[in-house]
Protein backbone atom coordinates (compact mmCIF):
# COMPACT_ATOMS: atom_id res chain seq x y z
CA UNK A 1 0.00 0.00 0.00
CA UNK A 2 1.21 3.50 -0.81
CA UNK A 3 1.02 6.47 1.51
CA UNK A 4 -1.21 9.17 0.05
CA UNK A 5 0.39 11.53 2.56
CA UNK A 6 3.73 10.88 0.94
CA UNK A 7 2.28 11.21 -2.56
CA UNK A 8 0.71 14.56 -1.74
CA UNK A 9 3.79 15.96 -0.01
CA UNK A 10 6.08 14.71 -2.76
CA UNK A 11 3.82 16.38 -5.31
CA UNK A 12 4.14 19.65 -3.42
CA UNK A 13 0.53 19.60 -2.22
CA UNK A 14 -0.23 21.32 1.07
CA UNK A 15 -1.53 18.74 3.59
CA UNK A 16 -3.62 18.91 6.73
CA UNK A 17 -3.35 16.31 9.46
CA UNK A 18 -5.31 16.18 12.68
CA UNK A 19 -4.81 14.45 15.97
CA UNK A 20 -7.62 12.30 17.33
CA UNK A 21 -7.04 10.66 20.67
CA UNK A 22 -8.11 7.00 20.88
CA UNK A 23 -10.41 6.11 23.78
CA UNK A 24 -9.60 4.96 27.28
CA UNK A 25 -11.62 1.79 26.91
CA UNK A 26 -12.48 -0.58 24.12
CA UNK A 27 -15.39 1.35 22.58
CA UNK A 28 -14.03 3.14 19.52
CA UNK A 29 -17.43 4.37 18.31
CA UNK A 30 -16.90 8.03 19.16
CA UNK A 31 -13.29 7.91 17.97
CA UNK A 32 -14.39 6.58 14.58
CA UNK A 33 -17.25 9.05 14.33
CA UNK A 34 -14.99 12.02 15.06
CA UNK A 35 -12.48 10.72 12.56
CA UNK A 36 -15.11 10.07 9.88
CA UNK A 37 -16.47 13.59 10.27
CA UNK A 38 -13.03 14.90 9.29
CA UNK A 39 -13.11 12.99 6.01
CA UNK A 40 -12.64 15.44 3.16
CA UNK A 41 -11.27 18.06 5.55
CA UNK A 42 -7.97 16.47 6.54
CA UNK A 43 -5.56 14.18 4.70
CA UNK A 44 -4.50 12.00 7.59
CA UNK A 45 -5.37 11.36 11.19
CA UNK A 46 -2.66 10.99 13.82
CA UNK A 47 -3.44 8.29 16.33
CA UNK A 48 -1.67 9.10 19.57
CA UNK A 49 0.17 6.50 21.63
CA UNK A 50 -0.84 6.61 25.30
CA UNK A 51 -0.64 10.37 25.01
CA UNK A 52 0.83 12.23 27.94
CA UNK A 53 1.72 8.80 29.39
CA UNK A 54 -1.97 8.15 30.05
CA UNK A 55 -3.03 4.57 29.34
CA UNK A 56 -5.46 4.21 26.44
CA UNK A 57 -6.35 1.67 23.77
CA UNK A 58 -3.44 0.54 21.62
CA UNK A 59 -2.78 3.07 18.84
CA UNK A 60 -2.24 0.10 16.52
CA UNK A 61 -5.81 -1.10 17.09
CA UNK A 62 -7.17 2.41 16.63
CA UNK A 63 -5.09 2.96 13.49
CA UNK A 64 -6.22 -0.37 12.03
CA UNK A 65 -9.86 0.59 12.63
CA UNK A 66 -9.25 3.79 10.70
CA UNK A 67 -7.71 1.83 7.83
CA UNK A 68 -10.81 -0.39 7.78
CA UNK A 69 -12.95 2.73 7.55
CA UNK A 70 -10.96 4.02 4.60
CA UNK A 71 -9.18 6.74 6.58
CA UNK A 72 -5.40 6.99 6.34
CA UNK A 73 -3.80 7.14 9.79
CA UNK A 74 -0.41 8.26 11.00
CA UNK A 75 0.42 5.64 13.60
CA UNK A 76 2.30 7.26 16.48
CA UNK A 77 4.63 4.91 18.32
CA UNK A 78 6.73 5.78 21.34
CA UNK A 79 9.70 4.14 23.04
CA UNK A 80 8.29 4.63 26.52
CA UNK A 81 6.22 1.46 26.82
CA UNK A 82 7.91 -1.07 24.53
CA UNK A 83 11.33 -2.59 24.23
CA UNK A 84 12.97 -3.16 20.84
CA UNK A 85 11.22 -6.48 20.33
CA UNK A 86 7.77 -5.07 21.04
CA UNK A 87 8.44 -2.02 18.85
CA UNK A 88 9.44 -4.19 15.91
CA UNK A 89 6.58 -6.66 16.24
CA UNK A 90 4.12 -3.77 16.61
CA UNK A 91 5.50 -2.20 13.42
CA UNK A 92 5.22 -5.47 11.51
CA UNK A 93 1.66 -5.77 12.78
CA UNK A 94 0.92 -2.23 11.65
CA UNK A 95 2.19 -2.96 8.15
CA UNK A 96 0.13 -6.15 7.95
CA UNK A 97 -2.98 -4.17 8.94
CA UNK A 98 -2.46 -1.59 6.22
CA UNK A 99 -0.85 1.22 8.18
CA UNK A 100 1.50 3.17 5.90
CA UNK A 101 2.55 6.21 7.95
CA UNK A 102 4.45 6.10 11.22
CA UNK A 103 5.47 8.91 13.55
CA UNK A 104 8.41 7.66 15.63
CA UNK A 105 8.62 9.29 19.04
CA UNK A 106 10.53 9.00 22.28
CA UNK A 107 7.36 9.59 24.31
CA UNK A 108 6.51 11.73 27.32
CA UNK A 109 8.02 10.57 30.57
CA UNK A 110 5.95 8.08 32.54
CA UNK A 111 5.81 10.42 35.54
CA UNK A 112 3.41 12.76 33.66
CA UNK A 113 0.64 10.22 33.28
CA UNK A 114 -1.89 8.12 35.13
CA UNK A 115 0.42 5.12 35.67
CA UNK A 116 3.34 6.93 37.26
CA UNK A 117 4.46 3.77 39.09
CA UNK A 118 5.00 1.87 35.83
CA UNK A 119 8.50 0.99 34.66
CA UNK A 120 9.59 3.38 31.89
CA UNK A 121 11.16 1.34 29.08
CA UNK A 122 13.14 3.61 26.72
CA UNK A 123 15.11 0.61 25.44
CA UNK A 124 15.57 2.66 22.24
CA UNK A 125 15.41 6.40 21.68
CA UNK A 126 13.63 8.04 18.75
CA UNK A 127 16.74 8.08 16.54
CA UNK A 128 17.35 4.38 17.17
CA UNK A 129 13.66 3.67 16.54
CA UNK A 130 13.88 5.48 13.20
CA UNK A 131 16.93 3.38 12.31
CA UNK A 132 15.04 0.27 13.33
CA UNK A 133 12.17 1.18 11.00
CA UNK A 134 14.71 1.71 8.21
CA UNK A 135 16.23 -1.71 8.93
CA UNK A 136 12.80 -3.34 8.79
CA UNK A 137 12.29 -1.56 5.46
CA UNK A 138 15.47 -3.24 4.23
CA UNK A 139 13.96 -6.60 5.01
CA UNK A 140 15.75 -7.44 8.24
CA UNK A 141 15.21 -7.00 11.93
CA UNK A 142 17.45 -5.23 14.42
CA UNK A 143 19.35 -8.46 15.06
CA UNK A 144 20.01 -8.83 11.33
CA UNK A 145 17.54 -11.67 10.73
CA UNK A 146 15.69 -11.68 7.39
CA UNK A 147 11.97 -10.84 7.38
CA UNK A 148 9.19 -12.72 5.65
CA UNK A 149 7.49 -9.70 4.14
CA UNK A 150 9.06 -6.26 4.35
CA UNK A 151 7.14 -3.29 5.78
CA UNK A 152 7.42 0.00 3.92
CA UNK A 153 6.40 3.05 5.88
CA UNK A 154 6.40 6.76 5.24
CA UNK A 155 8.20 7.78 8.41
CA UNK A 156 8.05 10.98 10.38
CA UNK A 157 9.57 12.37 13.54
CA UNK A 158 8.73 15.09 16.01
CA UNK A 159 10.43 18.47 16.14
CA UNK A 160 10.27 21.21 18.75
CA UNK A 161 10.96 24.48 16.90
CA UNK A 162 10.99 26.53 20.10
CA UNK A 163 13.35 24.31 22.08
CA UNK A 164 16.47 26.01 23.41
CA UNK A 165 19.40 25.60 22.97
CA UNK A 166 18.29 25.14 19.36
CA UNK A 167 21.73 24.16 17.93
CA UNK A 168 21.64 21.14 20.24
CA UNK A 169 18.14 20.21 19.03
CA UNK A 170 19.33 20.60 15.46
CA UNK A 171 22.00 17.91 15.92
CA UNK A 172 19.26 15.50 16.90
CA UNK A 173 16.96 16.53 14.05
CA UNK A 174 19.81 15.89 11.62
CA UNK A 175 20.27 12.43 13.11
CA UNK A 176 16.53 11.77 12.83
CA UNK A 177 16.64 12.55 9.13
CA UNK A 178 19.74 10.49 8.45
CA UNK A 179 18.07 7.64 10.39
CA UNK A 180 15.12 7.74 8.00
CA UNK A 181 12.65 10.52 8.94
CA UNK A 182 11.05 12.03 5.83
CA UNK A 183 8.74 14.51 7.51
CA UNK A 184 8.56 16.43 10.77
CA UNK A 185 5.41 17.08 12.70
CA UNK A 186 6.19 19.93 15.05
CA UNK A 187 5.08 20.78 18.53
CA UNK A 188 2.27 23.31 18.65
CA UNK A 189 3.69 26.68 17.73
CA UNK A 190 2.25 30.10 18.51
CA UNK A 191 4.90 32.35 17.06
CA UNK A 192 5.05 32.33 13.22
CA UNK A 193 8.46 34.02 13.29
CA UNK A 194 9.85 30.97 15.16
CA UNK A 195 8.43 28.79 12.40
CA UNK A 196 10.25 30.79 9.76
CA UNK A 197 13.54 30.50 11.67
CA UNK A 198 12.95 26.78 12.11
CA UNK A 199 12.20 26.21 8.42
CA UNK A 200 15.40 28.03 7.46
CA UNK A 201 17.44 26.08 10.01
CA UNK A 202 16.30 22.70 8.67
CA UNK A 203 16.10 23.59 4.96
CA UNK A 204 19.33 21.65 4.27
CA UNK A 205 17.69 18.44 5.54
CA UNK A 206 15.26 18.21 2.63
CA UNK A 207 12.45 17.10 4.89
CA UNK A 208 8.75 17.99 4.81
CA UNK A 209 7.49 20.15 7.67
CA UNK A 210 4.00 19.81 9.07
CA UNK A 211 3.52 22.61 11.62
CA UNK A 212 1.54 22.01 14.78
CA UNK A 213 -1.47 24.16 15.72
CA UNK A 214 -3.15 23.69 19.06
CA UNK A 215 -6.71 24.86 19.68
CA UNK A 216 -6.66 26.86 22.90
CA UNK A 217 -10.08 26.51 24.49
CA UNK A 218 -9.62 29.07 27.27
CA UNK A 219 -7.10 31.31 29.00
CA UNK A 220 -6.95 28.71 31.77
CA UNK A 221 -5.94 26.03 29.29
CA UNK A 222 -3.28 28.33 27.81
CA UNK A 223 -1.81 28.90 31.27
CA UNK A 224 -1.93 25.18 31.99
CA UNK A 225 -0.11 24.48 28.73
CA UNK A 226 2.61 26.96 29.65
CA UNK A 227 3.04 25.49 33.10
CA UNK A 228 2.72 21.79 32.36
CA UNK A 229 3.29 20.89 28.71
CA UNK A 230 6.99 20.62 27.93
CA UNK A 231 8.17 22.58 24.92
CA UNK A 232 5.06 24.76 24.45
CA UNK A 233 4.88 28.46 25.11
CA UNK A 234 1.74 30.53 24.60
CA UNK A 235 2.55 34.25 24.41
CA UNK A 236 0.95 36.57 26.96
CA UNK A 237 -0.85 38.47 24.18
CA UNK A 238 -2.77 35.32 23.19
CA UNK A 239 -3.70 34.58 26.81
CA UNK A 240 -4.92 38.18 27.07
CA UNK A 241 -7.07 37.74 23.94
CA UNK A 242 -8.67 34.61 25.36
CA UNK A 243 -9.19 36.24 28.73
CA UNK A 244 -11.09 39.23 27.41
CA UNK A 245 -13.19 37.31 24.88
CA UNK A 246 -16.93 36.88 25.62
CA UNK A 247 -16.68 33.32 24.24
CA UNK A 248 -13.21 31.83 24.78
CA UNK A 249 -13.83 28.87 22.46
CA UNK A 250 -14.92 31.16 19.60
CA UNK A 251 -11.83 33.24 20.24
CA UNK A 252 -9.69 30.11 20.42
CA UNK A 253 -10.91 29.00 17.00
CA UNK A 254 -10.21 32.48 15.65
CA UNK A 255 -6.65 32.39 17.04
CA UNK A 256 -6.04 28.92 15.60
CA UNK A 257 -7.42 30.02 12.23
CA UNK A 258 -5.16 33.06 12.27
CA UNK A 259 -2.11 30.89 13.13
CA UNK A 260 -2.99 28.53 10.30
CA UNK A 261 -2.80 31.45 7.89
CA UNK A 262 0.38 32.87 9.39
CA UNK A 263 2.23 29.54 9.52
CA UNK A 264 1.25 28.34 6.08
CA UNK A 265 4.02 30.16 4.15
CA UNK A 266 6.68 28.43 6.26
CA UNK A 267 5.60 24.79 6.05
CA UNK A 268 4.40 21.95 3.83
CA UNK A 269 1.35 21.17 5.88
CA UNK A 270 -0.42 21.76 9.16
CA UNK A 271 -1.21 19.46 12.03
CA UNK A 272 -4.27 20.43 14.06
CA UNK A 273 -4.61 19.38 17.68
CA UNK A 274 -8.16 20.22 18.78
CA UNK A 275 -8.07 18.37 22.10
CA UNK A 276 -11.47 16.74 21.89
CA UNK A 277 -13.14 19.52 19.85
CA UNK A 278 -12.38 17.92 16.49
CA UNK A 279 -15.72 19.16 15.10
CA UNK A 280 -14.17 22.65 15.05
CA UNK A 281 -11.30 21.63 12.76
CA UNK A 282 -13.11 22.42 9.47
CA UNK A 283 -13.70 25.94 10.78
CA UNK A 284 -10.03 26.31 11.78
CA UNK A 285 -8.68 25.25 8.40
CA UNK A 286 -11.34 26.66 6.07
CA UNK A 287 -9.07 29.31 4.59
CA UNK A 288 -6.35 26.85 3.60
CA UNK A 289 -8.61 24.15 2.20
CA UNK B 1 28.51 4.59 47.41
CA UNK B 2 25.19 2.75 47.78
CA UNK B 3 22.56 5.25 48.87
CA UNK B 4 19.85 3.99 51.18
CA UNK B 5 17.26 5.40 53.52
CA UNK B 6 15.40 4.02 56.48
CA UNK B 7 11.91 2.66 56.00
CA UNK B 8 9.25 4.46 58.07
CA UNK B 9 9.39 3.14 61.63
CA UNK B 10 5.77 1.92 61.60
CA UNK B 11 6.61 -0.28 58.59
CA UNK B 12 9.61 -1.70 60.42
CA UNK B 13 7.48 -2.29 63.46
CA UNK B 14 4.81 -4.03 61.38
CA UNK B 15 7.46 -6.33 59.90
CA UNK B 16 8.60 -7.17 63.46
CA UNK B 17 5.07 -7.72 64.72
CA UNK B 18 5.55 -11.36 65.69
CA UNK B 19 9.11 -10.87 66.92
CA UNK B 20 9.67 -9.56 70.44
CA UNK B 21 13.43 -9.98 70.79
CA UNK B 22 15.47 -8.20 68.14
CA UNK B 23 19.15 -8.28 67.23
CA UNK B 24 20.26 -5.16 65.32
CA UNK B 25 22.76 -5.09 62.45
CA UNK B 26 24.25 -1.95 60.89
CA UNK B 27 26.98 -1.29 58.34
CA UNK B 28 30.07 0.87 58.82
CA UNK B 29 30.36 1.79 55.14
CA UNK B 30 27.62 3.25 52.93
CA UNK B 31 24.75 3.05 55.44
CA UNK B 32 26.88 4.96 57.94
CA UNK B 33 27.65 7.73 55.43
CA UNK B 34 23.96 7.90 54.44
CA UNK B 35 22.96 8.09 58.10
CA UNK B 36 20.65 5.15 57.62
CA UNK B 37 22.47 2.34 59.43
CA UNK B 38 25.61 3.48 61.30
CA UNK B 39 26.38 3.41 65.05
CA UNK B 40 24.16 6.41 65.67
CA UNK B 41 21.14 5.04 63.81
CA UNK B 42 21.54 1.63 65.46
CA UNK B 43 21.45 3.32 68.85
CA UNK B 44 18.39 5.39 67.90
CA UNK B 45 16.66 2.28 66.56
CA UNK B 46 17.37 0.51 69.84
CA UNK B 47 15.65 3.34 71.74
CA UNK B 48 12.67 3.33 69.40
CA UNK B 49 12.26 -0.44 69.62
CA UNK B 50 12.52 -0.34 73.41
CA UNK B 51 9.82 2.29 73.64
CA UNK B 52 7.66 0.12 71.35
CA UNK B 53 7.97 -2.73 73.84
CA UNK B 54 10.64 -4.75 72.05
CA UNK B 55 13.70 -6.23 73.68
CA UNK B 56 17.00 -5.67 71.88
CA UNK B 57 19.26 -8.65 72.57
CA UNK B 58 22.32 -6.90 71.12
CA UNK B 59 23.69 -5.13 68.09
CA UNK B 60 26.64 -5.00 65.73
CA UNK B 61 27.86 -2.63 63.06
CA UNK B 62 29.59 -4.82 60.50
CA UNK B 63 32.60 -3.19 58.90
CA UNK B 64 31.29 -3.94 55.41
CA UNK B 65 27.97 -5.77 55.48
CA UNK B 66 28.17 -6.71 51.78
CA UNK B 67 31.29 -8.76 52.55
CA UNK B 68 29.72 -12.18 53.11
CA UNK B 69 32.61 -13.80 54.98
CA UNK B 70 33.05 -10.81 57.26
CA UNK B 71 29.32 -10.58 57.99
CA UNK B 72 29.22 -14.28 58.87
CA UNK B 73 32.27 -14.01 61.09
CA UNK B 74 30.96 -10.90 62.91
CA UNK B 75 27.59 -12.53 63.54
CA UNK B 76 29.30 -15.65 64.93
CA UNK B 77 31.13 -13.33 67.34
CA UNK B 78 27.71 -12.37 68.78
CA UNK B 79 26.34 -15.89 68.60
CA UNK B 80 24.44 -15.89 71.90
CA UNK B 81 22.73 -12.56 71.36
CA UNK B 82 21.74 -13.64 67.86
CA UNK B 83 20.50 -16.98 69.15
CA UNK B 84 18.41 -15.29 71.81
CA UNK B 85 16.62 -13.05 69.26
CA UNK B 86 13.45 -13.77 67.28
CA UNK B 87 14.56 -11.67 64.33
CA UNK B 88 17.52 -9.72 62.91
CA UNK B 89 16.71 -6.14 61.91
CA UNK B 90 19.33 -5.12 59.35
CA UNK B 91 20.05 -1.46 58.66
CA UNK B 92 22.21 -2.03 55.58
CA UNK B 93 21.66 -2.02 51.81
CA UNK B 94 20.00 -4.98 50.09
CA UNK B 95 23.40 -6.57 49.57
CA UNK B 96 24.17 -6.28 53.28
CA UNK B 97 20.79 -7.71 54.25
CA UNK B 98 21.52 -10.75 52.11
CA UNK B 99 24.96 -11.31 53.62
CA UNK B 100 23.14 -11.47 56.95
CA UNK B 101 20.28 -13.66 55.73
CA UNK B 102 22.84 -16.05 54.22
CA UNK B 103 24.70 -16.26 57.54
CA UNK B 104 21.75 -16.83 59.85
CA UNK B 105 18.64 -18.98 59.87
CA UNK B 106 16.77 -16.31 61.84
CA UNK B 107 14.05 -14.17 60.31
CA UNK B 108 15.75 -11.21 58.63
CA UNK B 109 13.98 -7.85 58.42
CA UNK B 110 15.23 -5.20 55.98
CA UNK B 111 15.09 -1.81 57.66
CA UNK B 112 16.30 0.23 54.71
CA UNK B 113 15.26 0.92 51.16
CA UNK B 114 18.26 0.74 48.85
CA UNK B 115 18.11 3.46 46.22
CA UNK B 116 21.10 3.96 43.94
CA UNK B 117 24.82 4.13 43.45
CA UNK B 118 25.41 7.73 44.41
CA UNK B 119 27.95 10.48 44.45
CA UNK B 120 28.24 12.57 47.59
CA UNK B 121 27.60 16.24 46.84
CA UNK B 122 28.05 17.08 50.51
CA UNK B 123 27.17 15.18 53.66
CA UNK B 124 23.48 14.38 53.49
CA UNK B 125 23.15 15.15 49.77
CA UNK B 126 23.56 12.31 47.30
CA UNK B 127 23.10 12.18 43.53
CA UNK B 128 22.93 9.33 41.07
CA UNK B 129 25.39 9.77 38.24
CA UNK B 130 26.06 6.17 37.21
CA UNK B 131 23.46 3.47 36.64
CA UNK B 132 25.85 0.52 36.40
CA UNK B 133 25.01 -0.17 32.73
CA UNK B 134 27.92 -2.52 32.15
CA UNK B 135 29.35 -0.62 29.17
CA UNK B 136 30.71 2.81 29.98
CA UNK B 137 30.18 5.56 27.40
CA UNK B 138 31.46 8.50 29.44
CA UNK B 139 34.46 9.00 27.14
CA UNK B 140 32.07 9.75 24.28
CA UNK B 141 29.72 11.96 26.27
CA UNK B 142 32.13 14.51 27.71
CA UNK B 143 32.18 12.78 31.09
CA UNK B 144 28.42 13.14 31.77
CA UNK B 145 26.24 10.03 31.66
CA UNK B 146 23.02 10.44 29.65
CA UNK B 147 21.96 6.89 30.60
CA UNK B 148 21.58 8.16 34.15
CA UNK B 149 21.26 11.92 34.16
CA UNK B 150 18.56 11.87 31.44
CA UNK B 151 15.41 10.32 33.01
CA UNK B 152 14.73 8.63 29.65
CA UNK B 153 18.34 7.50 29.19
CA UNK B 154 18.43 8.99 25.68
CA UNK B 155 21.68 8.38 23.82
CA UNK B 156 21.25 10.65 20.78
CA UNK B 157 20.39 14.05 22.20
CA UNK B 158 17.61 15.80 24.10
CA UNK B 159 13.93 14.96 23.84
CA UNK B 160 11.29 17.48 22.79
CA UNK B 161 10.63 18.30 26.42
CA UNK B 162 13.85 20.23 26.92
CA UNK B 163 13.05 23.89 27.56
CA UNK B 164 15.76 26.50 27.99
CA UNK B 165 18.17 23.67 28.75
CA UNK B 166 15.93 22.35 31.55
CA UNK B 167 14.52 18.83 31.91
CA UNK B 168 10.81 18.21 31.31
CA UNK B 169 10.59 16.08 34.44
CA UNK B 170 12.18 18.63 36.77
CA UNK B 171 12.38 22.36 36.07
CA UNK B 172 15.22 22.64 38.57
CA UNK B 173 17.38 20.10 36.76
CA UNK B 174 19.53 20.91 33.76
CA UNK B 175 18.89 18.62 30.77
CA UNK B 176 21.65 15.99 30.58
CA UNK B 177 22.17 16.76 26.90
CA UNK B 178 22.38 20.48 27.57
CA UNK B 179 25.14 19.72 30.10
CA UNK B 180 26.92 17.48 27.60
CA UNK B 181 26.54 20.09 24.85
CA UNK B 182 28.00 22.87 27.04
CA UNK B 183 30.92 20.69 28.06
CA UNK B 184 31.61 19.66 24.46
CA UNK B 185 31.50 23.29 23.38
CA UNK B 186 34.16 24.23 25.91
CA UNK B 187 36.23 21.19 24.90
CA UNK B 188 35.79 21.87 21.19
CA UNK B 189 34.28 18.42 20.62
CA UNK B 190 30.72 19.29 19.57
CA UNK B 191 31.15 17.29 16.36
CA UNK B 192 30.73 14.18 18.51
CA UNK B 193 27.03 15.02 18.59
CA UNK B 194 26.73 14.22 14.88
CA UNK B 195 27.34 10.52 15.33
CA UNK B 196 24.31 8.27 15.70
CA UNK B 197 24.72 6.19 18.84
CA UNK B 198 23.42 2.64 18.42
CA UNK B 199 21.09 0.90 20.78
CA UNK B 200 22.54 -0.21 24.08
CA UNK B 201 23.56 -3.83 24.70
CA UNK B 202 21.53 -4.75 27.75
CA UNK B 203 22.92 -8.28 27.78
CA UNK B 204 25.90 -6.73 29.55
CA UNK B 205 23.81 -6.39 32.69
CA UNK B 206 21.68 -9.50 32.76
CA UNK B 207 20.69 -10.31 36.33
CA UNK B 208 22.06 -11.57 38.59
CA UNK B 209 25.42 -10.01 37.79
CA UNK B 210 28.49 -12.15 38.41
CA UNK B 211 32.20 -11.52 38.10
CA UNK B 212 34.97 -13.95 38.93
CA UNK B 213 38.48 -12.68 38.46
CA UNK B 214 40.69 -15.38 36.96
CA UNK B 215 44.33 -15.29 37.98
Amino acid sequence: MISSLQQKLDAGEFVITAEVCPPKGSDCGEFLEKSSNLRGHVDCINVTDNQGANMRISPLAAAALLVQSGIEPIFQITCRDRNRMALQSELLGAAALGVVNVLALTGDHISFGDHSQAKPVFDLDSVQLLKTISELGEGRDLAGNPLHGTPHFYVGAAAAPEAEPFPLTLFKLEKKVSAGARFFQTQAIFNPEKMRTFRDAVSHLNVKIIAGVLLLKSAGMARYVNAHIPGLSVPASIIEELESAPSPIVKGVEIARRLVGELRPFCDGLHIMAMGREELIPEIIKEVR
Amino acid sequence: MIVSKQKPFDEILAALEESRKIFLVGCAKCATVCKSGGEEEIWQMQELLASAGKEVTGSIVIDEACHMLRAGRDLRGKKEMVAESDALLVLACGAGVQSVSAASEKKTVAGLDTMFLGNIRRLGQYEQKCSLCGECILTETAGICPMTVCPKGLLNGPCGGMQDGRCETDQDAECAWSQIYNRMQSQGSVDNLKKIVSQKDFSKILRPGKLKIEK
